[in-house]
């Protein structure tokens, strides 16, 4: 077996070293982990404290109709397509790539669906027909999701195009593929099943918390379980070490963007459903940039390496709280958008090593 | 010498075929050296130099600018013997006063004092080399006189006034100009822009392209290359490049001009011409700092050879005062006396070695990297290949594992050919590769010690057969424990750890992974001693197990100790084998010091050697060392 | 003097110039743009004739004025290497803004306008210096930019606000005439009046040739003593002023003002700037591309609507397919920065 200590390095080593060599001990509660996880967290925590003060029924929920219902379970319940892309984004990210095409596919898929539900007579997609059947559109129309992954995919991992252009391709041509697909309609799919997506009610929870749950452990089990999560940060970590170690980069790279637009096909069911509407303009518009954002607050940094699936959704469900808070709270819902820019900004600079340097600088130089 | 030199500054001033303007740019003239002229209007410090220089002429250790007007004594036949007189810093006696001198200069980042009191003397028309292995320093000295970084501690003059650049433009201004390694130009612009980029002339904030396109043909007239300026940079050859890169840093009011491996990726032939304009620039009175790993061109080229190690000056010696030999013997910190008298420790013969080679390379090549050479290397065998930085062995070891591609030659792996085209099909047949930057190419900074270690086991096992977290963990704890890694724990990030944990962390990643050909290269390159003495003894025992191990190190006695058998590289090409008892730091550096034409490689070598060094040179002086020795 | 005689005075006969009509390697995007265009533009005119009229053309400047002017500075950004997707929004903020000063404030429009180009230099100018003081991604920063004016704009106002000023009725009234009937209107003057100082700033001053020189190797313009500092802000703050003049020439063309024009307008002027022959990466590119660049977009988009069957999203697939190609000619002609390692 290949795993088996080389036998007399160890001896000439230890006997060599005498006492010094010591057990390792090993921690078990894994600090570095967790810590990354704190910062978000506290940004979420805070809102949300500052939504218990403002609205002291905030954490409050009632059951309606066998459904849990609260502020809370809304935020969840909203931040649902935006977790769902962070999911995918994160991966992406970690290889130090990014993917700006998850609107576009978002729209899409959503398309797709519609389309193949309401079959109206001029689309391109006239021609499949799946018989009605439910799972069939859903797993149809994913499985273009899944293509407009690969397609990203192959520019930047075979091709070689750097992975910001090869996205910009999909998001300036998909929303006009959506249209194509949706003949400039904005088609509304009315079936149950596909309604369910967006307002069924699951364990007595919107059935698109459960979707996201469900998606949250495929990744975890995708990344963790195998060793693809490994290989994921190496790459983004380290190509070149990568490289000399003999992981497979491309194949971890087209992996990433595979998984990553399967993530927005999802996001753009939900988001069809919702509004039980196709529209190839404005579905998921500029949700790529909430995505990267979320991943951004999660504590993955955008150059690539330590991904934290944990953390982009906390990073989504802090973009969607403060959103949903500011509402409450009677601002504008313009003003979101500024502070959003605020919240780019700040994080921004807290990943900078530079403004880092210059604040340590800074701090040192005030107390002399 | 004086009359001698008057015509040459005289004629472009006298605006022979009306070239003075650009002269002017070009520094070379005397109005533009009397505007560099300390303000007090006497006379420019250089001029008043070489008239200094011409009375001394009788004295033994005359300074450069005598030559300069004569045909160039290419390479200067070394005398053994002289070596302690001439140990010392430039001679006092010399009424010269240096173009450039800096004194005690200091510089230390975090955790390294990169450079310790060093000083460094540099006169007109002189061309000095700047020697040293890697981490010695000579870098970081050319960034401190450049003003890329500011020194801690010590003195910079320039004519006799103190000078203090606060970055490369500054310099430039001053009158120091650097060419660096790598063409740090525009490669998607035109030649001309490239010369006169941020300093275009222009006529009310508009770019006159036509005059800069004369202009630059002018400045690369004078450099004797005569190409089309308009074309854009990267459609010509490096050799090119490099010669607009010094029109670039002479169009400024040069004074001094750094050359920092100038010809690293130039062909024989390019060598000899670029040398040709830095022998004429020399001419025109600037002072010339050379730094190159190449012996060849040090013995042909340079005046003066300063020697650094470890960020301190080792000396500074006339280049016909310091024999092959003896140069090698400093930069790598050895006392010649010493190294003749050392008792060596050899590594033990392997004990169950196989005739038949476990990797074979015969006739393995890359253009512009490293010439064609055959190696092979035996089950239980530890090769090492000697030479000095630059020397190609690091290239060779990259094309071994795949990771550059080779253009010719075969490689074979237990007897069956192997295409190795990346490192991923070489890792499969069996092959592992400490690289030499551990930063840059051998950890991944934010992963853990584990995950560091498994990384390399796991690739091969795929990205679906996870090896079980428990298995990790045994695995990590066994390795760390192993090769005694200092660490409390297995999960902290690697980078974290110190140099010689890193390494030995990259160590066991390979180890686990247990491959039947280790390539080390600089394994034990800036970790501590006692870490040195464990990766040597793991070496040992690995070898003993039948493992095949290729080795490099820039420490000529750890070759000595662990290595079967030696190949020794010089100026890119494989020059020699050692082995067995043959092995001795000695016979290593005679090798390497060896003139082409002792080692029958005169035919690959680069031209100037050829032309620079008097047959048997070098023969006679590595024979007389060699006989020294035995 | 016995060595080599110094070649002071090289025969000039030795040298010879590449002729003016022989491309470099980084001028084939830009040849390969003229080819798609001129393709096109046949093509477009031998289907529906009309195309050919002058009309039609000063047509195809006009209706695009406002997105060429924004390519425009973009293509300054995109040459040094950098990114400024703020564009599309500041468009629509200025536009809303200028509406608001205008009819509401009673500020006379010249006064607003130098308001709001003002506030774009200052944007550009922030964005700039967040991007190169602290090093931060300028993909990011720009998508702060743009969140930030689009809200600011829905801040101002979320109705569309209808411009009526004599004075913008002048301004819009403007014309040059061409031929009897055809006239070039003011926001086709005000385009064509930004590329030519457009060109001649990048092919005439240290800034532009700088831009180049950036955006060809950052570490080598800042080893070649260039103001690497200045002319990235400067650049940022140069497409800020393009973006918001872009937007009050939009005003002007229609004549009224809202908070979501613009809407996904930097997603069509970085493919006009890209199809025009500059590299992403930037470094290689011409002005002159841009115009191209816009035209192809305006040709296409014409062409479609003339066609009836095909609907106006054929446009943006058109496009996105435009972009592949001509990113995969980059990639074929190897512009591509550094090699795997």
């Amino acid at each position: 077996m290949s795993t088996t200590t080389p036998a007399s390095p160890t001896e000439a080593v230890v006997t060599d070293a005498g006492g010094r060599a010591t057990q390792p001990r090993r921690a078990r509660f894994r600090l570095s982990g967790w810590t990354r996880l704190l910062w978000p967290a506290v940004a979420l925590a805070l809102i949300l404290l500052f939504n218990f003060i403002r609205t002291p029924n905030f954490f409050q929920l009632d059951v309606v109709n066998g459904q849990l219902r609260g502020y809370v379970i809304t935020i969840l319940d909203l931040g649902t397509p935006v977790m769902l892309l962070a999911l995918g984004m994160t991966l992406v990210i970690a290889t130090g790539g990014i993917d700006l095409s998850v609107g576009a596919v978002m729209a899409i898929t959503g398309a797709v669906a519609s389309v193949l539900i309401v079959r109206p007579p001029d689309s391109a997609l006239s021609a499949v027909n799946l018989g009605g059947s439910m799972t069939a559109i859903f797993a149809f129309s994913l499985g273009i999701a899944l293509l407009c992954g690969l397609w990203n995919g192959v520019l930047v991992a075979l091709v070689g195009i750097q992975p910001i252009i090869a996205t910009l391709i999909l998001m300036v041509s998909g929303r006009g593929v959506a249209q194509l697909i949706t003949a400039g309609q904005i088609v509304n799919p009315r079936d149950p099943s596909f309604a369910f997506l967006a307002g069924g009610t699951l364990f007595m929870l919107p059935f698109t918390i459960t979707l996201v749950a469900a998606m949250a452990l495929i990744a975890l089990v995708l990344t963790r379980g195998t060793a693809l999560g490994l290989f994921l940060e190496s790459v983004g970590n380290n190509p070149r070490a990568s490289r000399y170690s003999g992981v497979n980069a491309r194949l971890v790279k087209l992996l990433a963007y595979v998984f990553s637009g399967f993530c927005a096909g999802l996001a753009g069911l939900i988001a069809t459903a919702d509004i039980m509407a196709a529209d190839a303009n404005n579905t998921g518009l500029y949700l790529e940039l909430d995505a990267i954002l979320a991943v951004s607050i999660g504590g993955t940094a955008l150059t690539g390496g330590r991904f934290s699936l944990a953390g982009s959704l906390i990073g989504a469900l802090v973009i969607q709280s403060l959103t949903t808070t500011l509402l409450a709270q009677d601002v504008q819902r313009e003003v979101d958008l500024m502070i959003k820019a605020g919240v780019v900004i700040v994080v921004c600079l807290l990943q900078s090593e530079t403004f880092r340097a210059r604040l340590v600088r800074a701090v040192r130089r005030t107390p002399a | 010498m004086l009359h001698l030199l008057r015509p040459r500054r005289g004629r472009p001033a006298a605006g022979v075929r009306g070239c003075a303007p650009d002269d002017r740019a070009m520094g070379l003239t005397a109005p533009a050296r009397g505007a560099a002229a300390p303000p007090n209007g006497a006379a420019p410090p250089f001029l008043a130099a070489t008239s200094g220089n011409a009375g001394g002429a009788v004295t033994p250790h005359v300074a450069p600018p005598r030559w300069r007007t004569r045909a160039l004594p290419l390479c200067f036949r070394p005398r053994s013997g002289t070596l302690a007189a001439v140990a010392t810093m430039t001679d006092p006696n010399d009424p010269t006063p240096p173009l450039l001198s800096a004194r005690g200069i200091t510089k230390a980042f975090p955790g390294v004092r990169a450079l310790d009191g060093v000083d460094f003397d540099l006169r007109a028309g002189e061309i000095h080399a700047l020697m040293g292995e890697n981490g010695a320093g000579k870098s970081t000295l050319i960034k401190v006189l450049t003003g890329v970084y500011r020194r801690d501690a010590g003195q910079v003059t320039l004519d006799g006034s103190n000078i203090n650049p606060r970055s490369p433009q500054h310099a430039q201004q001053l009158g120091i100009s650097t060419v660096y390694q790598e063409v740090n130009l525009v490669p998607a612009l035109s030649v001309a822009e490239n010369i006169y980029l941020g300093r275009q002339p222009s006529l009310l904030g508009k770019i006159r392209w036509r005059k800069m396109y004369a202009l630059a043909e002018a400045a690369l007239a004078r450099l004797d290359q005569y190409i089309d300026v308009t074309r854009p940079l990267d459609s010509y050859s490096i050799a090119i490049q490099q010669m607009v890169s010094i029109a670039r840093a002479l169009d400024v009011q040069a004074r001094v001009l750094i050359l920092d491996e100038p010809t690293s990726s130039l062909d024989a032939h390019e060598v000899q011409q670029l040398f040709a304009v830095i022998r004429r620039l020399a001419g025109t009175g600037l002072g010339i700092v050379f730094v190159t790993h190449f012996m060849d061109q040090v013995y042909e080229l340079s005046h003066q050879i300063t020697v650094l190690r470890n960020g301190k000056l080792v000396g500074s010696y006339p280049t016909q005062k310091l024999p092959r030999l003896e140069l090698i013997a400093r930069m790598m910190g050895r006392d010649l006396a010493q190294v003749e008298a050392m008792q060596h420790e050899h590594a033990a013969p392997p004990q169950r070695l196989e005739s038949r080679p476990l990797l074979e390379a015969s006739g393995v090549g890359k253009r512009g990297s490293v010439k064609p050479f055959d190696l092979s290397v035996r089950k239980g065998e530890v090769v090492g290949l000697a030479g000095l930085l630059g020397s190609g062995r690091t290239e060779m070891l990259r094309l071994l594992f795949g990771i550059d591609r080779r253009d010719s030659g075969t490689i074979s792996i237990d007897g069956q050919p192997a295409p190795l085209r990346k490192p991923r099909q070489a890792i499969d047949r069996g092959l592992g590769f400490c690289p030499e930057d551990r930063k840059v190419a051998g950890i991944v900074p934010d992963l853990s010690i584990r995950e560091n270690i498994i990384l390399v086991m796991q690739a091969k096992r795929g990205w679906l057969r996870k090896i079980p977290r428990r298995k990790q963990e045994q695995l990590a704890d066994q390795y760390i424990r192993a090769l005694n890694i200092a660490t409390p724990d297995a999960e902290k990030s690697i980078r974290l750890l110190s140099g010689g944990n890193q390494q030995k962390a990259i160590l066991a990643r390979w180890l686990a992974a247990r491959p039947g050909l280790l390539i080390l290269d600089e394994p034990t390159r800036g970790i501590d001693v006692g870490a040195k003495f464990e990766i040597a003894r793991l070496m040992d025992s690995l070898c003993k197990e039948g493992m095949a191990i290729l080795f490099v190190s820039s420490e000529l006695e750890e070759v000595v100790r662990s290595c079967h058998r030696v190949a020794v590289l010089r100026d890119r090409q494989k020059v020699g084998e050692l082995s067995g008892g043959e092995i001795s730091e000695h016979r290593i550096m005679d090798v390497i010091a060896a003139a082409p034409e002792a080692t029958g490689a005169a035919d690959g070598a680069p031209a100037g050697a050829a032309t620079g060094a008097p047959a048997g040179a070098g023969r006679g002086d590595g024979g007389a060392s060699a006989g020294g020795a035995a | 003097m016995s060595d080599a005689p110094l070649a002071y005075y090289a025969p000039a006969s030795r040298i010879r110039r590449r002729p003016v009509w022989v491309p470099t390697r980084q001028q084939v995007p830009f040849l390969a743009t003229a080819v798609v265009c001129a393709v096109l533009y046949a093509l477009a005119g031998y289907f529906y004739p009309v195309f050919f009229s002058p009309r039609v053309v000063v047509n195809l400047l006009n209706d695009n004025a406002h997105l060429g002017i924004v390519a425009v500075g973009l293509t300054f950004v995109m040459l040094s290497g950098g990114i400024d997707l703020s564009v599309g929004s500041v468009v629509g903020c200025t536009g809303i803004a200028l509406g608001v000063l205008i009819t509401r404030h009673d500020v006379h429009p010249l006064l607003a306008i130098a308001i709001v180009l003002a506030g774009g230099v200052l944007l550009g100018t922030a964005m700039g210096s967040l991007i190169h003081f602290f090093d931060l991604p300028a993909f990011l920063v720009t998508l702060a930019g743009l969140f930030f004016c689009r809200g600011l704009a829905l801040v101002i106002s979320r109705e569309s606000i209808q411009i009526s000023h004599p004075f913008y009725d002048t301004l819009a009234g403007l014309t040059i005439p061409l031929t009897g009937r055809v006239v070039l209107p003011f926001p086709a003057i005000v385009f064509l009046l930004v590329l030519v100082v457009g060109i001649y700033v990048a092919l005439f001053t240290r800034f532009g040739r700088n831009t180049y020189a950036i955006g060809g190797s950052e570490s080598s313009a800042l080893l070649m003593g260039l103001p690497v500092g200045r002319t990235k802000i400067g650049m940022y703050a140069l497409s800020g002023f393009c973006a918001a003049l872009g937007g009050a020439v939009f005003t002007i063309y229609k004549g009224s003002g809202n908070a979501l024009d613009g809407t996904g307008m930097e997603l069509d002027a970085i493919a006009a700037v890209v199809v025009g022959g500059t590299l992403l990466v930037g470094g290689i590119g011409q002005i002159a591309g841009t115009l191209l660049g816009v035209l192809i977009f305006a040709i296409i988009g014409l062409g479609i609507m003339f066609d009836g069957r095909l609907t106006t999203w054929w446009t943006r697939i058109a496009l996105g397919l435009l972009l592949l190609a001509f990113i995969l000619l980059q990639k074929l002609l190897q512009f591509g920065k550094g090699a795997e390692d």
